[in-house]
């Protein structure tokens, strides 16, 4: 796995999981479709991409399709940031 | 029959059996029991339809307070069906105020200690409305990831941004309001009671920490209005924040009687351009005369005295005391909200017609009313519950308890045994 997939994967733990979750999760875990992550909650982890990847997602990017595994997530970043490159 | 529309028709339908056979393949169809007489604490329960009503203890209403047929009550609903009639025929802003409506909205507000009062068809419209007339783009709404559905759906109508925090983690609050620092209003949104565990909402913290970051504070006290503080006066109350909070929702259809209604209660620009732009508010009928009258003798009754709000009190305290003695892993709390925690959803259908055989009315929650392998029994204690009706359902309780095993098991051990 890549650091940019580790990162997301962290953040996802950290900002979405109860200490007590013993849930496991992986690069393709469904997040939103999987109820791990709501459409409410999706913000912070927009912002946390915006400010850690330094680009800017816009909102018809920010889908729940976009935004619904890991993978999806890194490749989305990866994207944006070659455009912006 | 029209040749061209016969296709369209069959399809639909087609579509919904496939989807309501689903649901219940799934074991998740919900039906309904009908009940032969007023709620109480006893009531006649047909279940399933068809079958002989039977009499049992009912251990999942909102009646808190027990008012919900309470003659007093009942003969004031009376008097105001005949001083001022059935219907109004409009909403309010056409003709649909009367004197009681100004009349309810000023007794509600000295009532939860706010500047203003409005009233709505129900909570959910109260929620429903909310958000939408007062916050827009430059604003963001933080919640509680456990608040109500209608506040969620409220809130999915308006055009802020939405965050989330933890359930009562008040660290990760502060990080999103620090995170949102840059929005014009920060709303920080909360339950006062939280309906499905029961647990109270940590609001003297979460009032200091937006008096600290300068946002403004929600909470829907549906749950805790009538009986949760020392005189009833919700969470607030209970957290000495009265007067601090600047947006209450509640409802009448709980402990304040029972039948349907609520309010926004609060600052009073925040109430006034409810009045001028909430939607459920000015498109919807005024609440019904009956229930706003029926609703000013709650508020008369809850004020004489404490006696209702103190019974229900003890009530929870044995209530509590006694499933965990028996060996039932309940969630903890202060409220008469009291979930018996089973994980698996056929354990919980199980346990609750199990129930429902040795005379005691409870319902199992599973998804997507909780989360998947939080499946429960959400029992709920009222002042008209006697110690007697109590006693009585806790033997039950342990009989049911008994025949599934899962007295003195803990999460683990149920989950090895029924799975989530």
């Amino acid at each position: 796995m890549d650091d940019l997939r580790i990162a997301i994967l962290d953040y996802v733990r950290r900002e979405y999981l109860e200490e007590d979750d013993e849930r496991t999760l992986s690069p393709s875990t469904r997040l939103i479709s999987g109820g791990i992550v709501d459409s409410f909650s999706m913000v912070s982890l927009k912002r946390f991409l915006e400010r850690k990847y330094d680009v800017k997602i816009p909102d018809a990017d920010a889908s729940p399709e976009a935004f619904d595994t890991v993978d999806s997530i890194a490749a989305l970043v990866e994207r944006l940031a070659a455009v912006r490159a | 029959m029209d040749a061209a529309v016969a296709p369209a028709v069959a399809s639909f339908r087609d579509v919904y059996r496939a989807e309501l056979d689903a649901i219940r393949a799934a074991g998740l169809y919900k039906d309904e029991r009908f009940i032969h007489d007023p709620q109480g604490a006893e009531i006649e329960v047909e279940f399933p339809a068809g079958a002989a009503p039977k009499k049992v203890l009912n251990l999942c209403a909102n009646n808190y307070l027990g008012l919900s047929s309470h003659p007093r009550v009942v003969a004031a609903a009376h008097a105001g069906l005949e001083k001022r009639g059935y219907g109004m025929s409009s909403v309010r802003f056409i003709c649909g105020t009367q004197d009681i409506h100004r009349k309810l909205e000023r007794r509600l507000s000295e009532f939860l200690g706010t500047e203003e009062t409005i009233l709505f068809s129900s909570c959910l419209d109260a929620n429903a409305g909310v958000f939408e007339a007062l916050f827009g783009e430059k604003d963001v709404l933080i919640a509680d990831r456990l608040v109500h559905a209608s506040i969620v759906d409220g809130m999915r109508l308006c055009k802020a941004m939405t965050d989330t925090y933890k359930h009562s983690d008040m660290g990760h609050l502060e990080e999103k309001l620090v995170e949102h620092a840059d929005k014009r209003f920060r709303v920080v949104i909360t339950d006062g009671v939280f309906s499905m565990d029961g647990d109270l909402a940590k609001l003297d913290e979460i009032v200091a920490l937006a008096e600290k970051h300068g946002a403004l504070t929600f909470v829907d006290d549906s749950h805790a209005t009538g009986f949760i503080g020392k005189t009833g006066r919700g969470t607030p109350e209970h957290f000495g924040v009265h007067g601090r909070v600047d947006l209450v929702t509640t409802t009448f259809g709980k402990a304040l009687g029972g039948a349907s209604g609520g309010c926004v209660s609060g600052r009073k620009e925040l109430v006034d351009m409810c009045r001028q732009r909430a939607r459920p508010y000015l498109f919807s009928n005024t609440l019904a005369s009956v229930i706003v009258s029926g609703t000013l003798e709650v508020l008369d009754l809850v004020s004489e005295t404490t006696e209702r709000r103190d019974h229900l009190e003890e009530n929870t305290l044995f209530w509590r005391k006694g499933l965990t003695e028996a060996g039932f892993d309940i969630k903890a709390g202060a409220s008469p909200i009291v979930p018996v925690m089973l994980y698996d959803a056929k354990l919980a259908q199980d346990v609750a017609r199990d129930l429902f055989a040795e005379g005691v009315y409870v319902v199992g929650f599973f998804f997507p009313v909780v989360a998947k392998g939080q499946a429960r029994i959400r029992t709920q204690l009222s002042a008209a519950h006697t110690r007697e009706h109590l006693e009585r359902a806790l033997d039950a309780f342990v009989k049911v308890g008994k025949k599934h095993d899962i007295l003195g098991k803990t999460k683990a051990e149920i989950v090895a045994r029924y799975g989530l």
